[in-house]
């Protein structure tokens, strides 16, 4: 028979550590806004960002770093996998923002 | 009991137990579609992304992020209400843990309240689906396709917590319970944390 796996109630001090990382996080995501850089740039700094960001929610909040090991793995390989495989079109995106194909 | 109903309830014995990856099979079930709305959400962003990678004439009609920040400091802020709550389920203390949800959900109403306002503001300056005064008329869809899904995740995981809260005070559900709902309150503030640098924060107007 299996164990299940069974979470120990945290203080509210890490809780208010967490919450505080990721308000402080998205705070930064408005600050990246008002900079003067390309938009480019500024994707890649939010992307950044709300990586961080979701990724510290969804281990401690969502509790997945204190599941069981083979399920933190599968949950995070699967989703990337999907996730990158989603990723196909952008230099189609590109092409056509350059009116390959569509007009003179 | 014959020696067959004895071996079929040692079998279906096993099966129950065995569970996958050592959780319980509402957790997993929440995982999986929390895994599958991931798809949806990316999808959704992955065409907005695309459409504005090739549009030349993006519209960018946000002047001011006040309301979108409030909007964000409020779903932020039910996250952790909605952690303390499980932590409270989970510690026994049942009071705190209907309180918690209860915060949660009222954040969740607030959220949708000014979702809905900051709507129809737009759809006032003249923004549909098709057109708005600004640039490309794909704007329109891709923004209210985008944030709509998003709102109806909200106001399904308003209903739920409310649902779920009930019945946890009046002990038809237990603190598993508190925790499965949970997961997906996270997912819809974890979804929103994307929504805004790239619906939002890229389109400020400068």
């Amino acid at each position: 028979m299996t164990t299940v796996t069974e979470h120990k109630p945290d203080g509210i001090g890490k809780s208010l550590v967490v919450y505080f990382c990721i308000l402080a996080l998205a705070a930064l995501q408005f600050v990246i806004a008002y900079q003067d850089i390309h938009a480019a740039q500024m994707f890649r700094r939010m992307f950044s960002v709300a990586l961080v960001e979701a990724g510290i929610a969804v281990m401690f909040f969502m509790h997945l770093w204190s599941e069981k090991r083979g399920f933190l793995l599968f949950v995070v390989i699967f989703t990337i996998f999907v996730l990158l495989s989603m990723q196909f079109g952008w230099t189609d995106s590109s092409r056509l923002s350059h009116c390959a194909g569509y007009c003179s | 009991m014959s020696q067959a109903d004895l071996t079929m309830q040692g079998h279906s014995a096993g099966m129950m137990t065995d569970r996958p990856f050592a959780i319980p099979t509402k957790k997993l079930a929440m995982w999986l579609f929390i895994i599958a709305d991931t798809m949806t959400f990316s999808a959704c962003l992955v065409a907005y992304g695309f459409l504005r990678n090739a549009t030349p004439d993006w519209p960018r009609p946000f002047h001011s992020i006040t309301n979108v920040a409030v909007m964000t400091f409020i779903l932020l802020t039910s996250s952790l209400t909605m952690y303390l709550g499980v932590q409270s389920a989970k510690a026994g203390d049942k009071a705190g843990a209907f309180r918690w949800t209860m915060i949660t959900a009222v954040a969740g109403i607030l959220f949708a309240v000014l979702h809905l306002r900051e709507w129809m503001g737009l759809i006032g300056e003249g923004m549909t689906l098709f057109k708005n005064p600004w640039g490309t008329g794909l704007f329109g869809a891709a923004f209210f396709s985008v944030t709509g899904l998003h709102i109806t995740h909200v106001i399904g995981g308003v209903i739920a917590l409310l649902a779920v809260g009930l019945r946890y005070k009046g002990g038809r559900y237990n603190s598993d319970d508190i925790e499965i709902v949970g997961l997906y309150w996270h997912f819809v503030d974890l979804v929103w944390m994307f929504v805004v640098p790239f619906i939002y924060l890229m389109n400020l107007a400068h």
